[in-house]
């Protein structure tokens, strides 16, 4: 092998036809703009497994942010992963339907998401399946209620 | 001379005697907060001892939240800027920044060159002023009422800095959406290289009280250890990664503003201890003050007629952006999703003390009882930011 190719930095184009080459269909890498890499997940199952391969063989060290969106027909949950040597950041976007809130946790694979879940745990409801401790972290336990939600309005649930 | 133990003066038979000397003890939750010496704002820190040594940890914050991301999707763009200076009270100009970055971004406009120079002087005052409050407040944690006082006089010039570009000590408002709200003084441009000169100088005083006193580096040497890959899993980012051998920096890797232009070096150390992110926040208030002078040097080229600001629409175009900053603490980011409105839809701050008090427990655990507020002042805490 060429020992320039080896020492080049991968480019978002690799880490795209990787992540492609990899998965199939079961996700669409959506945009690439400098840095970043958009990708739709289509199952939310398949997660754990995705985020495993990005970390291990990807080398993504780096999980930035987990955070819920709420979109009124369905929430979101979207991650943004780096890396620390090329600079590159995939952006992972799964939808959730409002029937079931349920998605595995990635806490296990990096620990600096733990408190990103238990934030969006309790902020939208959006239950992390296998996370260590899946508990209230900025509110009080009696909260019984979600305040991010779209439907909670600024002075209370309507 | 050989000196007695006390307890063999106790008429006790011989093996009631060493049943005392192993005296058993349960382990036992400490809080340490909310309203404590060491947790410099309000959170609590659960410790589990074993006599002196932590075995567990627990981080308990939430005291401050108020909803900030919220309260932001209630509000129009150009309102949430005096919001986004309440995030962190010690570097305000840099969230400032953050957010007027992330919405540029999504309107796809470019700020002024001048304006962006100006903003990485404001960042860097900034970074230096956190920075000094930081040393002050791990002046008294290790018991050196000097350091705490000598800081803070330092921090008063960089904060009359800040009077002097934008007329507010600490919550300045100053960025714009499209540029900052006023070009930079004539007294602001005379004192920010005699302050930069100036504290140069007294910055090694404050080094040498601390470095040649062995009883202070004792304290911080060999305690809250973390491998360079511990490091990365935990997600904790800044100088506090950065003394753990973790060789990145937004500054460098990926330039905003003018950063891409600026000549500096990032200080990374190996040791990953609390004394290696003492050393690499002390460096970088030296590359600090090289990229104030660079910066202003730009300025001064532009001239005094170059735009500072350009008009925006107050609509942002529905689409999704993020944008992420090296903040005195770590690696702050704003994710923006519009929907085509004068209000974003969500706006998510990752504030990077959030993430970096997580990893608390693993800094903490097989410490002793007196190391833990050693080991906590070197992750610099501001609840302000995290608690959101």
């Amino acid at each position: 092998m060429d020992i320039e190719a080896i020492y080049q930095k991968p480019s978002n184009h690799d880490v795209k036809s990787l992540l492609e080459s990899k998965f199939g269909n079961k996700i669409t890498v959506k945009g690439l703009e400098m840095d970043r890499v958009l990708v739709d997940v289509a199952d939310k199952n398949d997660i754990f497994e995705i985020c495993c391969y990005i970390s291990d063989n990807l080398t993504f060290e780096h999980c930035s942010i987990v955070m819920g969106l709420d979109m009124i027909e369905h929430m979101e949950v979207i991650y943004v992963l780096t890396n620390y040597y090329t600079g590159i950041n995939i952006e992972l976007t799964v939808k959730l339907p409002l029937d079931d809130l349920h998605i595995p946790s990635i806490a296990l694979i990096w620990e600096g998401a733990n408190w990103h879940e238990r934030e969006t745990y309790e902020l939208f409801g959006i239950i992390f399946d296998g996370h260590p401790k899946l508990e209230r972290l900025l509110t009080p336990d009696t909260y019984n209620f979600y305040p991010f939600r779209k439907s909670y309005k600024l002075r209370g649930q309507e | 001379m050989v000196v007695e133990n006390t307890i063999d003066t106790f008429d006790a038979p011989p093996e009631e005697r060493i049943s005392r000397e192993r005296f058993e003890t349960d382990q036992m939750w400490i809080y340490m907060g909310p309203q404590h010496p060491f947790s410099h704002g309000l959170w609590t820190l659960k410790i589990k001892v074993d006599g002196e040594i932590v075995t567990d940890a627990e981080p308990v914050i939430g005291y401050l939240h108020r909803g900030w991301e919220k309260e932001a999707e209630n509000r129009t763009y150009p309102k949430i800027i005096p919001m986004a200076d309440r995030l962190c009270y010690s570097a305000s100009m840099t969230y400032t920044h953050l957010y007027c970055m992330t919405v540029e971004k999504a309107l796809g406009i470019e700020a002024p060159d001048k304006a962006k120079y100006i903003r990485v002087v404001a960042d860097e005052i900034c970074r230096i002023q956190s920075h000094l409050m930081w040393l002050a407040a791990m002046g008294t944690d290790l018991g050196n009422l000097t350091i705490f006082l000598w800081a803070m006089r330092e921090r008063e010039y960089w904060l009359d800095l800040n009077v002097r570009l934008c007329g507010q000590r600490m919550t300045t408002n100053y960025p714009r959406i499209g540029g900052v709200r006023n070009d930079t003084t004539e007294l602001f441009d005379r004192d920010v290289l005699r302050v930069t000169e100036l504290f140069e100088k007294r910055l090694w005083d404050i080094i040498d009280m601390i470095d040649d006193s062995s009883i202070y580096v004792s304290r911080m040497k060999n305690i809250g250890c973390l491998t360079r890959e511990q490091c990365a899993n935990l997600g904790l980012t800044g100088p506090a990664m950065r003394g753990c051998g973790l060789d990145f920096d937004l500054r460098r890797d990926m330039p905003y503003s003018k950063y891409a232009e600026m000549d500096f070096e990032v200080p990374v150390l190996q040791d990953g201890d609390a004394y290696a992110r003492y050393r690499v926040r002390i460096e970088e208030m030296f590359q600090s003050c090289l990229i104030i002078k660079q910066a202003m040097r730009k300025i001064k080229a532009l001239g005094k007629n170059a735009p500072y600001r350009v008009k925006v629409p107050s609509k942002v175009p529905a689409g999704r952006t993020f944008c992420k900053l090296e903040d005195p603490r770590g690696e702050s980011m704003m994710y923006l999703v519009s929907d085509g409105t004068d209000k974003p839809y969500r706006l998510k701050v990752r504030a990077p003390l959030f993430t970096n008090l997580s990893a608390s427990k693993p800094m903490v655990k097989g410490c002793r009882v007196a190391d833990v507020p050693v080991v906590m002042a070197m992750i610099d805490v501001c609840m302000g930011e995290s608690d959101r």
